[in-house]
């Protein structure tokens, strides 16, 4: 491996104030089973960073991590500068934390009026403006507002979700695996959203299967195998050590 | 036509009182996303406290009303979501049943315990003797005043769901919690609101219906049954559609009571609901199809046939030996706990394997019991016994055949429906409301000779459930628990499984019931009302409801209990345990069997881990002591990681 695994991105210099979301040195995982082998990640301000890695690499749960649903056994997440490892989940939103889970994140029984309204549970954004904003980068939705979750197409349903990104100022959006189950053309679409909302200055953490597509829209990428960190930086310098990651190691 | 009127305002009256009880069952199960059994009781308790504060106590009733319906009711609703329902979360549907079901039997015995049935109670009259005329109807202003709160009840409701977002949130953290948790709001609380305000709406519901009714215990409870038939109709989700069918019912009582003629109609009203209910089933689609798997503990093998031979053998020498020591009176209360445990032998089958919910499990042994009476004459002839086994076994197949498509609470509450029904259609007219029919004995005449041939009867149906488990219909049976969709599509005849568990079943149960009504040798309706079924399940539920070792456990217990509760003088001990424990399975879902062969487990592989050093247990260990890992096995699966 030509990149370490360091503390910190080592080919990019952050000031640690200007992360939106920190992870330093965390140990976590379910019961007796540790999954997170002492993990540090930095994702700045404003930016979008892509982690990748093979199926069972830890992903999920560094997202579970990140927006409080698992508790590290060691380590810190920060939050914003705000030292968040024992607060409840519904804390980490308050703080601005927007963890969109895999193939469900939205509530399938209430309208999507319904569903902005619980969602700006969240935020120091007013329910009347997240709609706005919502309705204004997501047209799709806007003549569905009376329409129950439930009916709305996989795509749809995924611009919903991604809504909650406007609840909160300043947002960290955590997106796991948007393409899952969709179509092509829908899922190019929903990644130029996810470039929108970096344009608008939102932060975010993507987990994502399909490396290229995640990349093209990457400010740094980071790959994870077994727990750990592998690579972190600029996403055309992972690109060149992906197929080591997901396919073994080259020694 | 002035009869049709007054009969009209009469059925709406009663059908908003429906109304309101059905809509508060619909808030906590849109709410919570449990059906709580337990709501017409939580009504009936506090319409007792009700009588306490203003009756008792002497508070004008407006003060104790705004008493009991702000403070006491969701402070109530409060304990309840404390103690019962939070540890509830991510629990399997039998569990949730059992643990309301529970509620419903310890609030029950602990009103029973605390106002004594012996005294006649009556609420303070509200609005006594004012009453204005309308086309030609008297309406008094009682009945106006219940409709206007059941109107503004169900206003607020539905304000309370569709514009506020504390509303919004909790139909949201039934849908997804966890996602209702990242959205930044707190489940816990809404859940706390969700049950102060269920137990508001139930205590209000009850306090208005009590003064039209018998004020008792039993009676109170009940009635919300008739809820559950209007709750169904809106598919336990829409208000508007419970309230229209809380509504025709009402109409179609009041008129039945109008327009038929009086001999049918202590059978025609209470049937009423049952119709209802089933003609919902069959017409509706239910909106949201319980589709988990109903699982009240975990599978353990079938012991093998020569062990069970012995073990059956022993406990029949044990009861020859029991019979022997104990008193007569202490003899008869222990043969009644064998007698019931064959009872619950049935409901091992078909609910602890087959996963199939039953209510009605007494029904089936009253109609062994009839069957015994009516055929066996006076000498008790096989050919009686073969009745008792085969009439209930064709009623428990006409059953599972309306009722095949239902499964979890839809099951149960349809079953429990049937068990309504059959009091008054049934027992009341076939045994009379003293109870009056005998029944003889098969072969032993002596009290101890008949507890030794109880014991022999429970023995060998002990044995065979236990080959039944151990061969292909148990695989099917365990099968279909498990997923019926996977079974359809493995070509497996899921229907005839179905009914042919529902028979046995049923047939196990007559002839537990054949041999309750010899113990007992007169027999009347109350020995077979719904509320014994569910005292049955629960106790089975408690003590390991899948393993044949429970249900013995559990007829010793029933066996034990009333002559302790003699000698010990706490009322409705019985109740009041069995409603305890259920509780308890939110928090420990194995039951009492559960508990023993975990913590066999455990003692085994310390044992182990002594022999072979600290580390090498390890994960074996974590595999098989299913309690702290129960929430997370799917976790576990999904990020196994090896280096």
């Amino acid at each position: 491996m030509s990149l370490s695994a360091p503390d910190l991105a080592s080919p990019v210099t952050f000031d640690p104030a200007d992360a939106a979301l920190e992870l330093y040195h965390v140990r976590a995982g379910y019961g007796r089973v540790e999954v997170l082998h002492g993990v540090s990640l930095v994702v700045p301000r404003g930016s979008v960073l892509a982690l990748l890695g093979p199926n069972g690499a830890g992903k999920t749960t560094l997202l579970n991590c990140a927006s409080g649903i698992v508790r590290p056994n060691s380590g810190c997440v920060h939050v914003a500068g705000l030292h968040v490892n024992e607060v409840n989940p519904d804390a980490f939103a308050r703080a601005g934390v927007c963890c969109i889970p895999e193939g469900r994140g939205v509530f399938p029984n209430l309208t999507v009026n319904e569903n902005l309204r619980v969602f700006s549970h969240a935020g120091n954004v007013p329910y009347d403006i997240v709609r706005e904003r919502a309705f204004a980068r997501f047209s799709r939705l806007k003549d569905r507002g009376n329409q129950m979750a439930a009916t709305l197409s996989g795509g749809e349903r995924q611009m919903l979700s991604m809504s909650r990104a406007f609840v909160a100022e300043p947002a960290v959006m955590l997106l796991d695996e948007i393409s899952m189950g969709l179509a092509p053309i829908i899922v190019n679409e929903l990644y130029e959203h996810v470039h929108h909302l970096a344009a608008e200055g939102i932060s975010i953490l993507l987990v994502e299967q399909f490396a290229r597509l995640a990349l093209k829209v990457a400010d740094y990428a980071a790959v994870m195998r077994q727990g750990r960190i592998d690579v972190v930086g600029r996403p055309d310098e992972v690109a060149a050590h992906l197929s080591g990651a997901y396919l073994g190691e080259m020694r | 036509m002035h009869n049709i009127l007054a009969f009209g305002v009469v059925g709406i009256i009663y059908g908003c009182l429906y109304a309101l009880t059905a809509c508060g069952l619909v808030v906590t199960y849109q709410t919570s996303g449990i059906f709580n059994f337990a709501h017409g009781a939580i009504g009936m308790f506090m319409a007792f406290t009700y009588w306490q504060v203003s009756a008792g106590w002497g508070v004008p009733w407006p003060l104790a009303l705004i008493i009991v319906l702000f403070v006491l009711a969701p402070l109530l609703g409060l304990a309840i979501e404390r103690m019962a329902i939070r540890p509830l979360y991510g629990a399997s549907l039998g569990v949730t049943l059992a643990v309301t079901l529970g509620l419903l039997l310890f609030l029950l015995g602990a009103a029973d315990a605390i106002w004594k049935p012996t005294i006649t109670r009556r609420l303070p009259a509200v609005l006594p003797g004012r009453e204005v005329t309308i086309a030609s109807v008297h309406v008094s202003y009682y009945e106006i005043l219940v409709l206007i709160l059941s109107v503004a009840v169900a206003v607020v409701l539905r304000v309370l769901f569709t514009r506020t977002r504390a509303g919004i949130t909790m139909r949201a953290v039934v849908d997804d919690r966890e996602l209702t948790a990242r959205s930044g709001a707190n489940p816990i609380r809404s859940a706390q609101l969700s049950w102060a305000l269920g137990a508001s709406i139930a205590a209000l519901a009850s306090i208005l219906i009590a003064p039209l009714q018998n004020f008792d215990q039993f009676n109170l409870t009940i009635l919300v049954v008739i809820g559950y038939a209007a709750a169904v109709v809106g598919r336990l989700k829409f208000l508007p559609m419970t309230v229209a069918g809380a509504m025709v019912l009402g109409l179609m009582q009041s008129y039945a009571v109008g327009y038929l003629p009086s001999r049918f109609l202590s059978d025609v009203s209470p049937v009423l609901p049952m119709a209802l209910l089933f003609a919902a089933l069959v017409v509706l689609r239910p909106a949201r199809l319980e589709a988990v798997r109903l699982k009240l503990g975990r599978d353990r093998p079938a012991m093998n046939l020569r062990p069970s031979l012995g073990l059956a053998a022993g406990f029949v020498f044990a009861s020859y030996v029991v019979a022997q020591m104990l008193s007569a009176g202490s003899l008869r209360t222990f043969g009644y706990g064998i007698v019931l445990g064959i009872v619950m032998l049935s409901l091992v089958l078909l609910t602890g394997y087959g996963g199939q919910v039953a209510l009605c499990q007494m029904t089936f042994a009253g109609f062994g019991a009839y069957a015994m009476g009516k055929v066996g004459g006076s000498s008790g002839s096989p050919l009686g016994l073969l009745a008792a086994i085969a009439f209930p076994a064709a009623a428990g197949a006409l059953l599972a055949l309306v009722v095949l498509r239902l499964r979890g609470i839809y099951l149960g509450l349809s079953t429990l429906a049937f068990a309504y029904a059959m009091e008054s259609l049934f027992f009341n007219h076939q045994l009379g409301y003293g109870g009056n029919l005998f029944v003889h004995r098969f072969l032993a005449h002596s009290q101890e000779a008949f507890l030794v041939e109880v014991s022999l009867v429970f023995a060998l149906v002990a044995v065979g459930v236990l080959a039944v488990k151990r061969g292909q219909f148990g695989r099917r049976l365990a099968a279909m628990n498990d997923s019926s969709v996977a079974c359809v599509s493995l070509g497996m005849d899921v229907t005839g499984t179905k009914v042919a568990a529902f028979t046995i079943a049923a047939g196990i149960a007559g002839l537990g019931g054949a041999m309750y009504g010899g113990w007992q040798t007169i027999v009347g309706p109350q020995d077979f009302f719904m509320l014994q079924s569910l005292i049955l399940l629960l106790t089975l539920a408690v003590f390991g409801i899948n393993v044949v070792l429970g249900a013995t456990a559990a007829a010793l217990y029933l066996a034990v209990a009333p002559i302790i509760e003699r000698h010990s003088g706490i009322p409705n001990l019985t109740y009041l345990t069995i409603g305890l424990g259920s509780i308890l399975l939110g928090r420990f879902p194995d039951g009492v069997a559960g508990l023993l062969s975990s913590f066999g487990e455990r003692v085994r592989s310390l044992a182990e881990r002594g022999r072979r050093g600290p580390d090498a247990v390890v994960a074996g260990e974590a595999l098989s002591t299913g309690f702290d890992l129960a929430d997370e096995e799917e976790e576990v699966e999904v990020v196994t990681v090896g280096p």
